[in-house]
């Protein structure tokens, strides 16, 4: 390189460098209420592997954790768990909703099911699927990488922007 | 003392009861006000000392309904095997039946749960409150007449925004 740095010497933006390191270590709050649970043990078990993507470590105290996997349907009672859960995750943090239930509702469109946690919550990535097959979670994990290096700062306020205030109103 | 024997009796000592039978499953029709002193004899006098299933039916728009809720208590006698079916029907507005606490205490969950989800009072329970729904739930769910989807209750549930923490 021009510059002459030494051997072994990296240079980059202190931002990318941060992104990156949190990218790669995205420590789970498994918020599995239903069969999507399942596919979630198994995409953290050794066939699947998430550890491959740095994302192995979950855990069950919502203080350790930077990204919450609802997988499952959220009942009207339940909500308000989830979302307590949701304000006791330090930031930066992000959200994968797993599965139709929590995306839409999926079948249960009824009087206590919550018609998607988006409504209600914010979510970064949505993974079709009754239940999703671990390789979908493990894609909507790469891609959340993705978002996180692409959007990531070193503030931890990555979402300050006004514009991304509001949920969709159209949709409640 | 036969479960025939005991339908007879019964029907001897409340004139306004009606007996009938469906594949071998017996049960008794019993007006309103007679349902208590009815379930108080059955478990007094005749043995049924285990409440197995209190329930409640919506009629409304059913063909040849008369009454709109049917209120439908299993019992079983433990002695003897025997499984009696009892029945009641009691209508709008504000429909209520006495509470069967006091003769067996299986009945306060389940008579938390009618009322959760049909709306009937049970007069004289210790603890009426809902069971499943939240609190602060307007409606009861189960009746007939409220829509699949609901009447906006979940929409009410406050929204966090990113950013808030």
């Amino acid at each position: 390189m021009a510059v002459g740095l030494p051997r072994g010497v990296l240079a980059t933006r202190l931002d990318e460098l941060v992104s990156w390191c949190r990218k790669n270590s995205l420590w789970p709050m498994p918020f599995a209420t239903a069969c999507c649970g399942i596919e979630l043990m198994a995409t953290g078990a050794s066939r699947h592997d998430v550890a491959r993507f740095g994302a192995e470590v979950f855990r069950f105290s919502p203080r350790q954790c930077d990204l919450m996997i609802v997988a499952g349907r959220v009942v009207m009672k339940m909500m308000p768990v989830l979302q307590r859960i949701w304000l006791q995750m330090p930031e930066p943090k992000w959200c994968i909703s797993m599965g139709v239930c929590a995306s839409t509702g999926g079948v249960f469109d009824t009087y206590s099911v919550v018609q998607g946690i988006d409504r209600f919550m914010p979510v970064d990535v949505y993974v079709p699927g009754c239940p999703p097959r671990p390789e979908q979670l493990i894609q909507s994990i790469i891609d959340l990488q993705e978002k996180i290096q692409r959007e990531g700062t070193l503030r931890g306020r990555e979402f300050d922007d006004p514009r991304r205030q509001e949920p969709p109103r159209a949709l409640r | 003392m036969s479960l025939d024997e005991t339908i007879d009796a019964l029907k001897r000592a409340f004139p306004d009861v009606g007996a009938s039978e469906f594949r071998g499953q017996r049960r008794v029709v019993v007006p309103r006000e007679a349902i208590h002193r009815v379930l108080r004899a059955l478990k007094e006098q005749y043995g049924f000392d285990m409440l197995v299933d209190l329930t409640c039916v919506d009629y409304l728009d059913y063909p040849d309904a008369t009454d709109r809720f049917g209120l439908v208590y299993l019992l079983a006698n433990t002695e003897t095997n025997e499984r009696i079916t009892v029945r009641t029907f009691v209508n709008d507005p504000q429909p209520s039946v006495p509470s069967v606490v006091g003769l067996w205490e299986a009945a306060n969950w389940l008579e938390r749960e009618v009322w959760d989800m049909f709306g009937i009072r049970f007069d004289g329970h210790p603890d009426l409150r809902r069971i499943l729904l939240p609190e602060g739930f307007e409606a009861h769910p189960l009746r007939k007449d409220y829509p699949l989807s609901g009447r906006g209750e979940r929409h009410n549930l406050p929204v966090i925004r990113r950013g808030e923490a």
